[in-house]
């Protein structure tokens, strides 16, 4: 059942989007999110729409696996249609209903609007690697480096905590089948019971991650890791042409969106 | 009385994903009461998967498994009790520890029993005895003993529970030779005792020529071979393609007949071989 959890996972695959430099991709992506909060009217929505199913059919992942990106969040995204469709002003849609046309049409709107931010997002971890992921976010932040933000270390922090998702979620599966081959019970009683319930799981889960820890720290020393400071990369990024090309075509869709917005006001 | 039988066992993990496996398929097995049995095979073979079917902490995809001629999967207070009759006792079960201390982690099992506290003591002092963990350790926390006592706490904890099966996956991973026998002892003197089936999942085919009655191979999620040590250790040659070998005692044996000592066939253990060889030394002095 943890193993559904679909975050930060990445389905590895040879398509233009998966080829784009990271940094290219993590900027396309806040030009994205910057266009997509720009998304006013239909015309606007149906743009952004459109974009991200081109994107998404380009890069090849199945709309379905996108779909189970965005359910976790469904009661988020039905609760803030709901607030939308109350709480909206304008003609009621019979005479005496609190329910009105335009908050109809912002709860779509709403809705629309949460489900392409996570499917973008997604789709950057979807078709990049936790490590390119990574690799990219620190070149991109590199001038920070100036204000002695430490900006390696918070990456590597990153690209470890990412790293250990999967394992921590096996470990956990493993200590709850084997407290629950001992009878405990995780899914009756009380709030309180069950609270109770899951100090099994979490004392062994704590303290296999503290050994896991520093055992990595160890194994880390070993190999002579001493910061960022001087270190090379394996793969070195690089801008192609293609990298400029999607940066050009995010930036026409950019200046299109904000040009639909002044049009619209 | 605890007898139990597969019927045409079969799970899939993630079905209908990209990401679907069949880990074990028509598995149909009887495992008699007292019954000392071994199940080895190949990483991935589907043992770890089949072994955690008979205490229904998987629910099969298709098929049954019967305790006593009744499915455990009928409903959810079976599948809860079967936990009481079939103990399962998890690769390195040391991590499972969470107690502050010894006494309470063994009673872990006892108490989700709902069991009186003097039922609940006896059990775990019992169990402690059973697998060697001294009295004077119960107030210790678990976590700062050392790999070996941890193992036998996690073990005993399940054996207070007073299983009439108990499966253990891999007792012996990881520890030490001293270690190993230990554990192996405790599980012998348990069934001894008590009288329960012992299902038992090894790597080690020294180990389990030596303890097991019975022993069931798995290959890629299906039942290989099923037989006494000596019908199954006779096909090494099948063993080997599947990835696995004959014990030691047996290959050492193979290779001094192939040199011309006079040895019968059958001999898988230590003990027996040693005794065997003596009795060549003294066949040719006389």
């Amino acid at each position: 059942m943890l193993k559904d959890i679909t975050l930060g996972q990445y389905f590895p695959g040879d398509t233009v989007v998966h080829r784009l430099d990271p940094r290219t991709k993590i900027l396309l992506v806040v030009v994205y999110i910057v266009a997509l909060f720009q998304a006013e009217g239909w015309i606007g929505y149906a743009l952004v729409t459109l974009v991200t199913l081109l994107c998404t059919a380009l890069s090849r992942i199945r709309l379905r696996s996108m779909f189970k990106g965005v359910r976790p969040m469904l009661f988020i995204i039905a609760l803030t249609a709901l607030l939308n469709i109350f709480y909206t002003t304008g003609t009621p849609i019979r005479p005496g209903w609190i329910v009105t046309w335009e908050g109809l049409a912002r709860a779509v709107q709403m809705m629309l609007r949460i489900v392409l931010l996570i499917s973008g997002t997604f789709l950057l971890t979807y078709t990049t690697s936790p490590i390119a992921l990574t690799d990219g976010l620190e070149l991109l932040l590199n001038p920070l480096k100036k204000l002695r933000v430490p900006v390696h270390e918070m990456t590597i922090m990153m690209s470890m905590a990412l790293r250990f998702i999967p394992t921590l979620i096996s470990e956990t599966d493993k200590i709850m089948s084997a407290q629950k081959a001992r009878g405990a019970d995780f899914e009756t009683g009380s709030l309180t019971r069950r609270a109770k319930a899951l100090l099994p799981i979490l004392v062994p889960l704590f303290v296999s991650a503290f050994k896991r820890a520093d055992e990595l720290a160890v194994a880390m020393e070993s190999r002579c890791y001493h910061g960022g400071e001087g270190r090379t990369r394996m793969k070195q990024l690089r801008m192609e042409r293609r990298d400029c090309i999607a940066l050009i075509l995010g930036g026409i869709f950019l200046a299109l969106m904000i040009a639909l917005k002044s049009l619209c006001l | 009385m605890a007898e139990i039988v597969t019927e045409k066992l079969c799970h899939t993990y993630s079905a209908g994903t990209p990401f679907e496996q069949t880990a074990i398929k028509d598995v149909s097995l009887r495992i008699p009461q007292g019954q000392f049995a071994a199940v080895i095979g190949h990483t991935g073979s589907g043992k770890s998967t089949f072994i955690q079917h008979l205490n229904a902490l998987l629910q099969p995809s298709s098929g049954r498994v019967l305790l006593d001629g009744q499915d455990i999967n009928r409903d959810k207070f079976s599948r809860r009790d079967v936990k009481w009759k079939v103990g399962l006792v998890f690769q390195y079960p040391e991590y499972q520890l969470f107690e502050e201390t010894v006494y309470r982690d063994i009673a872990f099992g006892p108490a989700n029993m709902r069991l009186g506290k003097e039922e609940i003591d006896e059990r775990v002092r019992e169990a402690a005895a059973f697998t060697g963990v001294e009295e004077a350790l119960f107030e210790r926390s678990p976590l700062e003993l050392s790999g070996g006592q941890k193992r036998r706490i996690a073990i005993a904890g399940v054996i207070a529970m007073r299983p009439e099966i108990l499966i253990l996956d891999e007792p012996t991973a990881g520890l030490d030779p001293a270690g190993c026998a230990q554990i192996l002892e405790n599980i012998r003197n348990y069934r001894e005792k008590s009288g329960a089936t012992v299902l038992i999942v090894s790597h080690s085919m020294d180990d389990v020529a030596r303890l097991a009655e019975r022993i069931i191979v798995f290959d890629r999620g299906c039942v290989a071979m099923d037989g006494t040590p000596e019908e199954v250790f006779t096909h090494a040659s099948a063993l080997g393609e599947i990835g696995l070998s004959i014990p030691k005692a047996a290959q050492l044996a193979c290779a001094l007949k192939k040199q011309g000592v006079p040895l019968p066939d059958g001999i898988f253990t230590h003990e027996r071989l040693l005794r065997e060889l003596l009795a060549v030394k003294e066949g040719r002095v006389c």
